[in-house]
């Protein structure tokens, strides 16, 4: 195994624990942000100890999520060195500008969130709800910016010596993907927490525990639990849409299509052959041409159609993405019969439904986690799509034996942090919202 | 004067004020955590002291992630260089934060093992200030380069004395810190052993930094024909004296003023030295980076001034009105009241 390899595990490795906890943040400020808008309105007891409690489970949830992404941040130049002189010009600012105008906001506020029930109005209080969801969902903006860049890079020009500079940072910034990447992914941490506090209130529910409040919380959650995983179809289906036109490659990876082709099948499920370059599996006659434009004969491109050292692991591509197509449509599924229960008034006494919702709580995170594997892997052999390689970016003073120091350290640390975080939550959970 | 170099000379002014701002607002963050077994005897003093930080230091650690995006975006050479050659002591720095943010809130919620956390957030605090200080005496003092601006040292390397002694001045300021902070947050017997330990801390303070001070002026020549030098070694005067004024009148709100003003002439003699370098070749001087070999192009550096300019002065208000909310004493009860 080489540096490169442990520097790509490494990396893959902490942002795969990162992301589990602002994708809770984002969700979880959006309801606490509604549960406190209630509450300035209503005037009810029960908002405010919906808020109360979530705050809590924010603070928990947000000290790892800050403790992680630092690593983050330092991983560009401690790793990723040529990376980051070859990317300094439009890469680092898109940094830059995500701790000036957002995360500072969110991480000023918090504090406000977590302490200052006591010590503030319920205006100033509600304002901090606010700030702390605007803050995280500007933070998620630049850091999806600097992602989709990666993807789809605009508003650059290289130089007399071939260096990468910035040319215009509206195009930069709104390359062709950072829109539909910043609604999926933002749908995305809205469908987790859905799903979480639905699980979270289905269960005292069920238990018979905290009375109003639990009720209100799992309306709440259903509502959301039946509208974000239908949103995220259309935001999904637009991401799609953008891949098979600016990263072609990475689509046909993403559904085993070798041969371009008009009328192209879609798999439901099936298995890459890498070394045959066939794909088996339940196909739905021209479903892709289908999905891509709603004509049966329109064309995709295979891939066939371009050279096989600029292929990505297919089959863990094609794997990953029908990993996350598959729960997202379970998601819809459970979504709209928990709003069903609700509207048919039997939400509250379904024992089997509310049995069920607090083990749906991981499914969200293993699609994220597989749908980040289908954009990251599916990005190969490049970091900067079409622009450079991943071979070209590692630092070259940082050792094999550096890498596996630190590789082991962020899996001790990281696997105390989880298994921590998930006791700590149980905790929380088990204590409940106080009167 | 709308030519690269004033945007290069203005982005090493706006990213040593992001570090400075960040040593003396995270600085007194770490500085209490350090000092929680000094200062804190009881498990109530050890709440009351988590809890005066407790709501801000969220906020003051995003002035080194904002600092760490800067110089990406302004000098990403100097970046790169730092980051990927210092790495074994990076990941330390890393470890450390790692532990002394999520120690608070794991305390909080896990009290049997309340202990743990504890270590966790006095290793990580002191860990995290000293290995910042040892990193910048590199950059300062100088390390072996290569041609290409990759680092040529090993981790031995990083260890001279110079930087050590940089490490043990900038962990001195940090403790410091943390006592005045103390001092203004707390009361009673908590807040007298504050204004006790402040006072030793003082005199191992100045003793660091007059050595600091000393070791800059022999290593670089040129500083004796640069005013901020003597301007920095002035305002490090004017904070001691404050401090040994205000300890002993027992102003409980001027020794934390008086110690960032200490901490912030080590700041300018530093910038003083530095300026324009960003990393100092010890071998050969002209493979070292300066802020004219190490940065982004003039549109990036002009973008990232807009941002940087607007933004940082709405970031500064709305810091200000927020300490303002959590202002008063400290409670040991201060997790969730409410």
């Amino acid at each position: 195994m080489d540096a490169l390899l442990l520097a790509r595990i490494q990396f893959a490795f902490t942002i795969g624990f990162h992301i589990l906890f602002p994708m809770m943040t984002l969700g979880t400020s959006l309801v606490i942000l509604i549960s406190e808008t209630l509450y300035l309105v209503k005037k009810e007891e029960t908002y405010r100890r919906i808020t109360d409690f979530l705050a809590r489970l924010l603070a928990l949830v947000f000290v790892v999520g800050a403790a992680s992404g630092i690593v983050m941040e330092f991983s560009f130049g401690t790793n990723w060195s040529g990376y980051s002189r070859a990317v300094g010009d439009i890469f680092g600012p898109l940094l830059a500008a995500e701790g000036v105008i957002a995360f500072f906001l969110e991480s000023v506020f918090i504090g406000v969130l977590i302490f200052g029930r006591g010590r503030v109005s319920p205006r100033v209080y509600w304002m901090a709800a606010l700030l702390v969801f605007v803050g995280g969902h500007l933070s998620a903006f630049w850091i999806l910016v600097a992602n989709s860049w990666m993807q789809t890079p605009a508003g650059y020009e290289l130089d007399a010596a071939g260096k990468i500079v910035l040319a215009s940072f509206r195009e930069a910034v709104f390359n062709p993907s950072t829109v539909v990447r910043l609604l999926h992914t933002v749908l995305a941490s809205w469908v987790t927490c859905a799903i979480l506090i639905s699980g979270i209130a289905g269960y005292y529910v069920r238990k018979g525990l905290h009375g109003e409040v639990a009720k209100t919380l799992l309306k709440i959650g259903i509502l959301l639990f039946a509208v974000t995983p239908l949103l995220q179809l259309g935001a999904a289906h637009a991401h799609a849409i953008q891949v098979i036109d600016t990263q072609p490659v990475k689509a046909a990876a993403m559904e085993g299509h070798f041969e371009t082709a008009r009328g192209a099948d879609v798999y439901v499920l099936g298995y890459v052959d890498e070394t045959a370059e066939k794909t088996y599996g339940l196909a739905i006659p021209k479903g892709l041409s289908f999905l891509y434009n709603f004509d049966v004969n329109s064309e995709i491109r295979g891939l066939a159609d371009y050279p096989k050292q600029e292929w990505p692991p297919l089959n863990l591509v094609f794997q990953s993405y029908h990993l996350m197509v598959t729960l997202g449509m379970l998601f819809i599924a459970a979504g709209l019969l928990g709003a069903f229960l609700l509207w048919r008034g039997k939400l509250y006494t379904s024992k089997a439904y509310l049995f069920i919702l607090p083990f749906l709580i991981p499914l969200p995170h293993i699609a994220h986690e597989a749908g980040w594997v289908t954009a990251e892997v599916g990005r190969q052999p490049w970091i900067i799509y079409g622009l450079m390689k991943t071979s070209e970016a590692a630092s070259v003073v940082v050792s094999k034996a550096e890498i596996l120091f630190s590789l082991t350290m962020f899996g001790l640390i990281y696997s105390l942090l989880l298994v921590m975080f998930i006791v700590l939550f149980l905790r929380i959970v088990k204590t409940g919202p106080a009167a | 004067m709308e030519t690269i170099e004033t945007f290069q000379g203005l982005w090493f002014v706006l990213i040593f004020l992001l570090l400075a701002g960040y040593s003396l607002l995270d600085g007194f963050d770490l500085g209490v955590g350090a000092l929680l077994p000094v200062l804190g005897r009881s498990a109530e003093d050890k709440d009351t002291l988590i809890a005066s930080i407790g709501p801000v230091w969220d906020g003051n650690e995003v002035w080194l992630i904002t600092a760490g995006g800067a110089l990406f975006a302004a000098f990403p050479h100097a970046y790169a260089t730092a980051f990927s050659g210092f790495y074994p002591a990076m990941m330390l720095v890393l470890f450390a934060l790692i532990f002394r943010a999520v120690s608070m809130e794991f305390r909080a919620l896990d009290p049997s093992r309340a202990g743990w956390w504890e270590k966790a957030l006095i290793c990580g605090s002191l860990g995290a200030a000293f290995l910042f200080g040892v990193a910048l005496g590199n950059i300062i003092y100088g390390v072996p380069l290569d041609e290409h601006m990759e680092y040529a040292g090993d981790f031995i390397t990083l260890l001279r004395p110079v930087p050590l002694l940089f490490g043990i001045t900038g962990l001195f300021a940090v403790l410091l810190q943390g006592a005045a902070w103390a001092i203004l947050k707390t009361d009673g017997a908590l807040r007298d052993r504050a204004y006790r330990v402040a006072f030793v801390l003082l005199w191992g303070n100045v003793i660091a930094s007059l050595a600091y001070f000393a070791v800059l002026a022999f290593t670089f020549s040129e500083l004796a024909g640069r005013p901020l030098f003597y301007i920095a070694v002035g305002v490090s005067l004017v904070g001691w004296m404050g401090l040994h004024l205000s300890l002993r009148s027992r102003r409980d709100g001027r020794p934390l003023a008086a110690s960032s003003l200490s901490f912030l002439g080590l700041w300018l003699a530093a910038g003083a030295a530095q300026f324009p370098h960003l990393i100092r070749a010890s071998n050969v001087p002209d493979w070292g980076l300066t802020i004219f070999n190490s940065s982004t192009g003039l549109y990036t550096l002009q973008v990232m001034s807009v941002i940087g300019l607007a933004g940082m002065p709405v970031v500064i208000g709305y810091t200000i009105f927020v300490y303002r909310l959590f202002k008063g004493k400290a409670k040991a009860d201060g997790h969730y009241d409410g």
